[in-house]
């Protein structure tokens, strides 16, 4: 029984982190479905939101504003805009003018912009780990209380809860609006859906918009669930949320979702059973050992090479 | 030689090859015609193992070759060209030669960072190969040039020649005359023939259009939509009534 | 066309302000377990206002301005010339790399300890460069881990050291030999991949690497690293003030003049340029040998390379093994350089810069790829007061140089084969 409860307890952390995971994948997968190329910035879009919500949130606490809702929405508000703006103007600027040459240099370009966008924010904030308060507490408790306890914290809640949501929104945009429909055009054959009159670069910063917004919502997510952010924050977490992408299909959106659950759950079966240290070579082997049996993904679609 | 039965290839819900079956003998010029979209280059794609078929057995000299690596399918003496000629464009014409000849050289990394004997007298073996290649397919002079410059039929001989150096028994063509003016395109002819006589090797040919390959091939096989439609002599082929329907209906 | 202008520059505008003004402008700061908002002096609040209007500005007027930048007359003055011959510009090659290892070698006798110090450490990046440049300039593959097989050849000369007592010579080719092993044992499976996938899955076994570094501290020491490492000997000479090793000899008392500890540092430099120079050499030989060709071929087409019985996996896997090498060579040297080494030296960043290193000098070029390890290692140095900037200026260097001039700043120029005329 108590091994079952803990079982559970794993269970539940890993699904938590993995369905952050897989709203920072979305970003990845997303504009590697339609340029093909991997946005190595998009980790640092996700620390920054995670920022701007510590900041909005410690603005609110100092003007008085103590009503729990409002803070969490004003700061959603505020992560999201300003994460937003910056994956377009980060397309904009170090995208967009390499787009179409050799695919080492938008990468490179990513790479760079990384870089900068870390340093940025450490040059501005410090380089320190700052604390995140817990705004959301309490939670509910399984098992008798002299022995383990399993716990679903309220945080825990709201993530699954906010990641579903966010989930079903994209799934109707994707498949229902215009602008969905000429996304899936785009990522099928950019250069057809350009002859055919979409604005390519229109729904191209879409794309990142909608990542990037995604990411701010993980941010400020994850922010609360661990309780502290630092410049770095973003790096591994883009990492993970890129692997989980690959582990799932990069391109399938279901696919990410699918990932970044694995993803988690195996960190946290590691962290639980053999040693917190561990979890990150885990993940990478595991990320290995699928490409290995299958190079596209768990949800990719094969493809056939033009000869 | 070759001996292709019951090839079938699927991608998904679409079945581009259906049942296709042919033989190449020794010595013989064999070609596979058809309509736009018949199915020709996958079956090309499917024998030199490019693709892995879904159905069917190939046999190259008697051994089951089907779902082999490209490149060990190509080590066993077949070789083939492409319909969109693929050079190493940024190399140069002799290069391009010398890549293909990798087997014949020494590739020992300490004697070639040593400069042996045997490593230099391999490589001067392989250029002289390249050079006596290129001036049987009349691109000598053009030796030292990029191979991207060249004019489109020149890409074509080099391309045939970067299959020939590699001396198979069997040279596979996917629409060699595809591009080409009418004069080019005698010559070409002239060549491929010209290397079944002089070099023992066996031809199988893809072609779009029936009147070229008419006065070179041994045997045609024609196939439609995946499908085999009619095989046998030229003659044969020529008065076969489903052919006739097929290419007369097409145009 | 003037309004949608106007909107456009408006827009960006505004988003200048809203990228930098919450994270420059609101700056948190702990007090105790608390945190609060401070914020930014009007200095910064200023340079961010100048900044949108600026943006402002050069959106609104942006046709004008790359109308008249395009207008500007070009200021390469080498952009038209015509191409220089092979044989030719062989030579000069050749001159200028003799002039540069005569430059090398004489030089270190001249300035500071410290210089000398900086010159070996370039001296280092130079080979992982050189290394890294055979597997993505040359194969065409990217590795994103290559700071993994540094690591591997760095810890194998620690670990042999403190445990066996083995010295620099020995420990070379071994660390060396252990980092290619580990690059054939990841590549065989990875190499399958496509090109992106690759990327990342390196990127992936480099952080594993790492990790396994710090947390395995019963071998390694984990993160407070090992130290002590020795530095190379000469011939059996040591350069200390007394003997380490029995049966060694001390430099010093050998040719018999004073003991300097300059020596130490010249030698080290001495050794490091004699192993660049090496690598520089037998590279520059693999490209020109049927291996260097296949990975060119593979490279520029790989469909018509595998159809003339190249094996993919096989080519990748020489190319990826013998840019392993050459950082395990690097590492080796590295470790006696320090005498102390932890995974902190061995971070993604290091990979990130040693591939700028390869970007910036110009993918395949190998003296393109020299000059720029001195730009990217030396120029931060001489810019200490900006060292606070020094990662977001090299971060917005790489991205500028992507859309500026992406070729490098030598962009590699093949050295044909030729046929000579038959008699």
């Amino acid at each position: 029984m108590q091994d079952l409860l803990y079982f559970l307890q794993q269970l539940i952390n890993g699904l938590t982190i993995g369905s952050a995971y897989a709203l920072i994948a979305i970003g990845y997968t997303m504009v590697y479905g339609i340029i093909g190329m991997i946005n190595f910035a998009h980790g640092e879009i996700y620390m920054i939101g995670a920022y701007t919500a510590l900041i909005t949130i410690t603005g609110l606490a100092a003007l008085g504003i103590a009503w729990l809702p409002l803070i969490l929405i004003v700061a959603l508000i505020c992560a999201v805009l300003v994460s937003s703006s910056m994956g377009w103007a980060v397309e904009r600027v170090a995208y967009r003018p390499v787009r179409g040459r050799h695919r080492l240099i938008p990468l490179i370009s990513a790479i760079g912009m990384s870089i900068f966008l870390q340093n940025y924010v450490h040059l501005a904030q410090g380089s320190r780990n700052i604390g995140f308060p817990a705004l959301i507490q309490g939670g509910f408790q399984f098992g008798s209380p002299d022995s383990f306890q399993t716990s679903i914290s309220y945080m825990q809640i709201t993530i699954f809860i906010t990641t579903l949501i966010c989930m079903t929104a994209l799934s109707l945009f994707i498949s229902r609006s215009r602008t969905g429909r000429a996304c899936r055009a785009v990522s099928q054959d950019l250069g057809m859906a350009n002859l055919l009159g979409i604005d390519t670069n229109r729904i191209i910063s879409a794309t990142f918009i909608i990542g990037a917004s995604l990411a701010a919502v993980a941010g400020l997510l994850l922010g609360m669930y661990y309780g502290s952010i630092d410049p770095l924050f973003g790096f591994i977490a883009g990492l993970k949320a890129f692997t989980a992408a690959v582990l799932g299909g990069i391109g399938s959106i279901p696919g990410a979702m699918l990932g970044g659950l694995i993803l988690g759950v195996s960190e946290s079966m590691t962290s639980g059973y053999l040693s917190g240290e561990y979890k990150d070579v885990v993940s990478f082997g595991l990320l290995i050992l699928i490409l290995l049996f299958k190079p596209t993904g768990l949800l990719g679609k094969p493809e056939v090479e033009k000869i | 030689m070759l001996e292709v039965r019951n090839l079938s290839m699927r991608f998904g819900g679409l079945l581009a090859v259906d049942q296709v079956s042919l033989d190449v003998n020794e010595h013989e010029i064999v070609s596979i015609i058809g309509p736009n979209g018949a199915g020709k280059t996958t079956v090309f794609n499917c024998i030199s193992g490019f693709y892995s078929p879904t159905g069917g057995t190939i046999r190259f000299q008697g051994e089951e070759v089907q779902g082999k690596p490209d490149y060990k399918i190509s080590r066993l003496g077949m070789v083939r060209t492409f319909q969109h000629v693929r050079l190493f464009n940024k190399m140069t014409v002799v290069e391009n030669l010398l890549v293909a000849q990798h087997r014949h050289l020494n590739t020992n990394l300490f004697s070639g960072l040593l400069k042996t004997p045997n490593y230099r007298q391999r490589e001067q073996k392989a250029l002289d190969r390249a050079a006596y290649w290129l001036d049987r397919v009349g691109l000598l002079e053009l030796a030292n040039r990029e191979a991207g410059n060249l004019a489109y039929g020149q890409q074509r001989r080099l391309e045939i020649a970067r299959c020939m150096v590699t001396e198979p028994t069997m040279l596979m063509l996917d629409e060699p005359a595809a591009g080409l003016n009418p004069a080019e395109t005698r010559d070409l002819n002239h060549l491929i023939v010209g290397l079944k006589e002089d070099y023992n090797v066996s031809v199988l040919l893809i072609e779009h259009d029936m009147s070229l390959v008419m006065e070179i091939s041994d045997r045609i096989n024609v196939i439609n939509q995946g499908r085999p439609l009619a095989s046998g002599t030229p003659e044969e082929v020529r008065q076969n009534d489903d052919v006739i329907k097929a290419y007369l209906g097409e145009a | 066309m003037a309004a949608q202008n106007l909107k456009h520059a408006l827009f960006c505008a505004i988003v200048t302000l809203v990228i930098s003004y919450p994270i420059l402008g609101l700056n948190l700061v702990a007090e105790g377990t608390k945190v609060v908002l401070e914020g930014a002096d009007t200095a910064t609040v200023i340079s961010i206002l100048l900044a949108a209007v600026a943006v402002f500005l050069f959106q609104l007027f942006r046709d004008n301005i790359m109308g008249s930048m395009g207008k500007m007359p070009n200021l390469n003055p080498f952009a038209n010339r015509e191409p220089m011959e092979q044989s030719k510009r062989q030579r000069l090659d050749t001159i200028v790399l003799v002039l540069l290892v005569v430059g090398a070698l004489i030089w270190p006798f001249f300035v500071s300890r410290g210089s000398v110090d900086l010159a070996t450490l370039v001296l280092i990046y130079i080979m992982l460069a050189l290394g890294l440049n055979v597997v993505v300039g040359l194969a065409g593959l990217l590795d994103l881990g290559y700071v993994a097989f540094y690591a591997v050849g760095a810890y194998t000369f620690a670990l042999l050291y403190q445990y066996f007592n083995i010295s620099f010579w020995v420990a070379l080719p071994l660390g060396a030999c252990l980092a290619a092993l580990f690059g054939l044992m990841l590549g065989f499976p990875v190499l399958r991949l496509r090109g992106d996938y690759l990327a990342i899955v390196t990127l992936g076994f480099g952080e594993i690497i790492r990790i396994l570094l710090n947390n395995m501290t019963w071998l390694t020491g984990g993160p407070n690293g090992i130290g002590g490492i020795p530095d190379p000997t000469l011939f059996g000479m040591e350069f200390g003030r007394r003997v380490k090793e029995e049966g060694n000899t001390l430099f010093h008392e050998v040719f018999n003049i004073s003991y300097s500890g300059n020596h130490k540092i010249i030698v080290l430099y001495l050794i490091a340029l004699v192993l660049a120079l090496f690598t520089a050499v037998v590279i520059r030989r693999f490209t020109k040998m049927p291996v260097g060709r296949s990975w060119e071929a593979l490279r520029e087409d790989e469909i018509a390379a595998r159809s003339l019985g190249l094996s993919r996996t096989s080519v990748k896997l020489s190319a990826f093994t013998i840019g392993a090498f050459f950082a395990g060579f690097a590492g080796t040297v590295f470790a006696s350089k320090q005498g102390f080494i932890s995974p902190e030296s061995f971070v993604f960043l290091e990979s990130a810069i040693i591939l700028a290193i390869v970007v910036l000098g110009g993918m395949g070029s190998q003296i393109g790829v020299i000059l720029a390890a001195v730009a990217v290692i030396i120029l931060p140095e001489l810019a200490r007061e900006f060292s606070e900037y020094r990662m977001l200026l090299f971060g917005l260097a790489m991205v500028l140089m992507m859309i500026w001039r992406p070729q490098g700043l030598m962009p590699m120029r093949r050295m044909h084969i030729e046929l000579k005329k038959q008699e």
